[in-house]
């Protein structure tokens, strides 16, 4: 998909003004928070859960290597593949000599971001290999061209009428008579189309929100069912997961997979959790010939050890999206990659460089929602904060931030400057300010009163306020 | 350098300040041949008729629906029941599963019996769990020819018989009763954890039943 990070602020301007979307955001807005806080609230030891989840991934990172040598063990023990990848490109071809050694038509996927990150299916369908999205919300943004704007309801920007409009659109069969107005009945629709793609597809692709080093797992998470259908069905099943998803233990998944469900949708837990491991057993009557893992790096590996490492607890839960401000009003698109939300504008400037997606870091008031609910602990604002800072170091902001820094910085560094400045300056704003006591237009300050007024200053200064309120405390303590 | 070799050496690079390679394997081997338990949630740390129960509410609380009944012998009766009440075709898919098969199934001289994994025309499907989680209301199936994955997704009707015997308090004690019947480190081709029927939110976040999945689960506890 085409990077759009760069583009930002207008992209978040279009996002404003788009009343569809404002329409869908709302969703957001209202469902995720408070079955979430339900769900917490029902659990006393969900807080240390959250601990425990958080040293379970630390300890992982730290031992990332060992892991991954035991998870590959156990996975060619079980009769599965292990494929190494660095980069998107290496994975795709990994993916594409697999379809190709089994002749495969038409490939059917589970909901995977990762597949997204690496632009699997226009790569796949450029090679006359049919993807099919079998995930509802996944499946109604392929039909619309589009890519997911949540990593956990991709097609969370999308009304029911439109959904309307692109079935009808596409399922030619369809008589115009036929009711498609109600999430129920087009979810109908769906199933029975995708029904018949499980038994079509040569090849079932899926991701993973664990691999288990203890056994060679890995673990899907859902609540339709198509993840399973898809890896169940299909005569080989290939799992793409990125390295940071390795867990040690079967019982370091559980604990983690109870925070995981109440963090994203506030169930104590999926429909669906499924562990699989290896192809099919002798005398097994169902199940996938082959079994591959594709092991991506794509620049995990060199978040290892910065600032960055904590960033790869992340389980993509959507939990810090949910709760952000920033996204409730603009929605994923805008942030113009995969990722979008607190969590995105933490791991996009990692993988796609901070030259390109500096604006996301940005675009935060670090009001600190996202790592107060991020089951894993996250310090989201602290890292954003950390590409701020890279970006000033390496001279990415615009002149003008640059120069008003600096400015700030000569005053703070001084605190006589500092003193004498906001003495002589607040006076003049506060009775600039008039009888209504605010600004609509102010030279500079252009961001802030073009969309609203500005208040002028009390008279006086807040440090002198405060040796003022210093002075009463005194008083009234002698 | 084979890619392996390119990712495992960033990966050192980047840990190399963080203590010895001999302490680092040693805690990763402990911690992968004794696995340690974490926190575990009071909430299904009951006795057992306790836990039982437990199991049944949190299962109807995600809409499954739960009966009970006293034996093995009665699961038939308990699977008519549903059939006719859901108004079904009186006909079940059943994978090999010993205790399914000895079951009396031929008392209802009408009921079908169809074996072997579902090709996805059949509209309820039978499956013996091989354990509940009392927590969530969650049973675990593994795959095999005794009970076919297939069984788990294809019917539009799953209905899976779980031994009350078989119901513990939470997650971290069925993998272990996992790590028990397969060896250490070994799996059955795929466990499923299955917690309430098929759903989906994703059109404007109602949840709808019948995704992908089931659309109605059913359980039958035994004991």
């Amino acid at each position: 998909m085409q990077i759009t990070s760069p583009a930002f602020k207008q992209n978040a301007r279009h996002a404003l003004d788009d009343a569809q979307l404002q329409k869908a955001l709302g969703n957001v807005r209202g469902g995720f928070i408070d079955k979430r806080q339900k769900a917490v609230d029902a659990l006393p030891e969900f807080d240390a859960l959250r601990d425990s989840a958080r040293d379970i991934k630390n300890h992982t990172l730290e031992n990332l290597d060992l892991y991954l040598e035991a998870y590959e063990k156990q996975v060619t023990a079980a009769g599965g593949h292990v494929h190494w990848a660095e980069t998107a490109a290496d994975a795709r071809r990994i993916v594409l000599d697999i379809c190709r050694m089994t002749n495969a038509r038409t490939v059917t996927k589970g909901k995977s971001m990762i597949t997204e990150e690496i632009e699997l299916n226009d790569f796949l369908e450029a090679a006359g290999i049919q993807p099919i999205e079998t995930d509802l919300g996944e499946y109604i943004i392929q039909l619309r061209g589009e890519h997911p704007s949540h990593i956990i309801a991709p097609a969370v920007h999308v009304n029911k009428e439109q959904v309307e409009a692109d079935f009808r659109r596409v399922h030619n069969h369809l008589a115009p008579d036929r009711d498609l107005t109600e999430p129920e009945t087009l979810l109908d629709e769906a199933r029975r189309i995708l029904r018949a793609k499980y038994f079509e597809a040569d090849v079932g692709i899926t991701g993973a929100n664990f691999l288990v080093a203890e056994t060679g797992s890995s673990i899907i998470v859902t609540n339709e069912g198509n993840g399973d259908l898809t890896q169940l069905l299909p005569r080989v099943h290939v799992v793409l997961a990125s390295i940071e998803k390795i867990v040690p233990t079967l019982n370091d998944a559980s604990q983690i997979l109870r925070v995981l469900a109440r963090s994203a949708t506030g169930q104590d837990m999926s429909v669906y959790t499924t562990l699989s491991t290896g192809p099919k057993r002798n005398g097994d009557p169902d199940g996938p010939e082959q079994y591959h893992v594709i092991l991506l790096d794509n620049g995990r590996s060199s978040m290892l050890g910065t600032e960055f490492q904590e960033m790869l607890r992340c389980i993509r839960c959507g939990a810090c999206m949910n709760h952000c401000p920033v996204y409730h009003a603009i929605g994923g698109h805008a942030y113009g990659w995969v990722y979008p939300g607190p969590m995105g504008a933490v791991l996009t400037p990692a993988l796609i460089g901070i030259d390109k997606g500096g604006h996301l870091p940005n675009a935060s008031t670090f009001c600190g929602r996202c790592e107060a609910v991020c089951p894993m602990k996250i310090p989201l604002p602290k890292m954003m904060r950390h590409w701020r800072e890279k970006e000033f170091e390496r001279g990415l902001n615009p002149a003008t931030q640059r120069y008003g820094l600096g400015i700030w910085a000569w005053f703070a560094r001084r605190p006589w400057a500092y003193n004498l400045a906001t003495s002589l300056g607040i006076p003049v704003l506060g009775m600039l300010g008039g009888r209504n006591r605010r600004f609509s237009w102010l030279p500079l300050a252009g961001g802030w009163t073009r969309h609203r007024d500005l208040p002028a200053p009390d008279s006086r200064t807040f440090r002198q306020q405060w040796r003022e309120r210093d002075a009463i405390k005194q008083g009234a303590l002698s | 350098m084979s890619p392996r070799d390119a990712i495992m050496t960033n990966i050192r690079g980047a840990l190399a300040a963080g203590g010895s390679d001999e302490a680092r394997r040693k805690a990763v081997e402990a911690r992968l041949s004794r696995p340690p338990k974490g926190v575990i949630p009071a909430r299904g740390q009951l006795d057992d008729e306790a836990r039982v129960e437990l199991f049944c509410e949190m299962a109807r609380r995600v809409t499954a629906s739960v009966v009970r009944v006293r034996s093995h012998d009665r699961v038939p009766k308990a699977v008519s029941e549903y059939l006719r009440a859901k108004n079904l075709p009186s006909s079940i898919r059943i994978g090999d599963d010993r205790r399914l098969k000895s079951m009396p199934w031929d008392k209802f001289g009408s009921l079908e019996v169809r074996r072997g994994p579902s090709d996805g025309f059949d509209e309820t499907g039978v499956s013996h769990a091989l354990a509940g989680i009392a927590e969530t209301g969650t049973v675990a199936l593994a795959s095999g020819k005794d009970n076919p994955t297939t069984i788990n997704f294809l019917p539009e009707h799953h209905i899976v018989v779980v031994d009350a015997k078989d119901i513990s308090g939470d997650l971290e004690s069925v993998m272990g009763r996992v790590r028990k019947k397969f060896g250490k480190g070994e799996m059955p081709r795929t466990l499923n954890l299955i917690t309430g029927p098929s759903r989906s939110g994703d059109i404007e976040q109602k949840i709808i039943l019948g995704a992908h999945g089931p659309r109605a689960v059913h359980v039958i506890v035994v004991g």
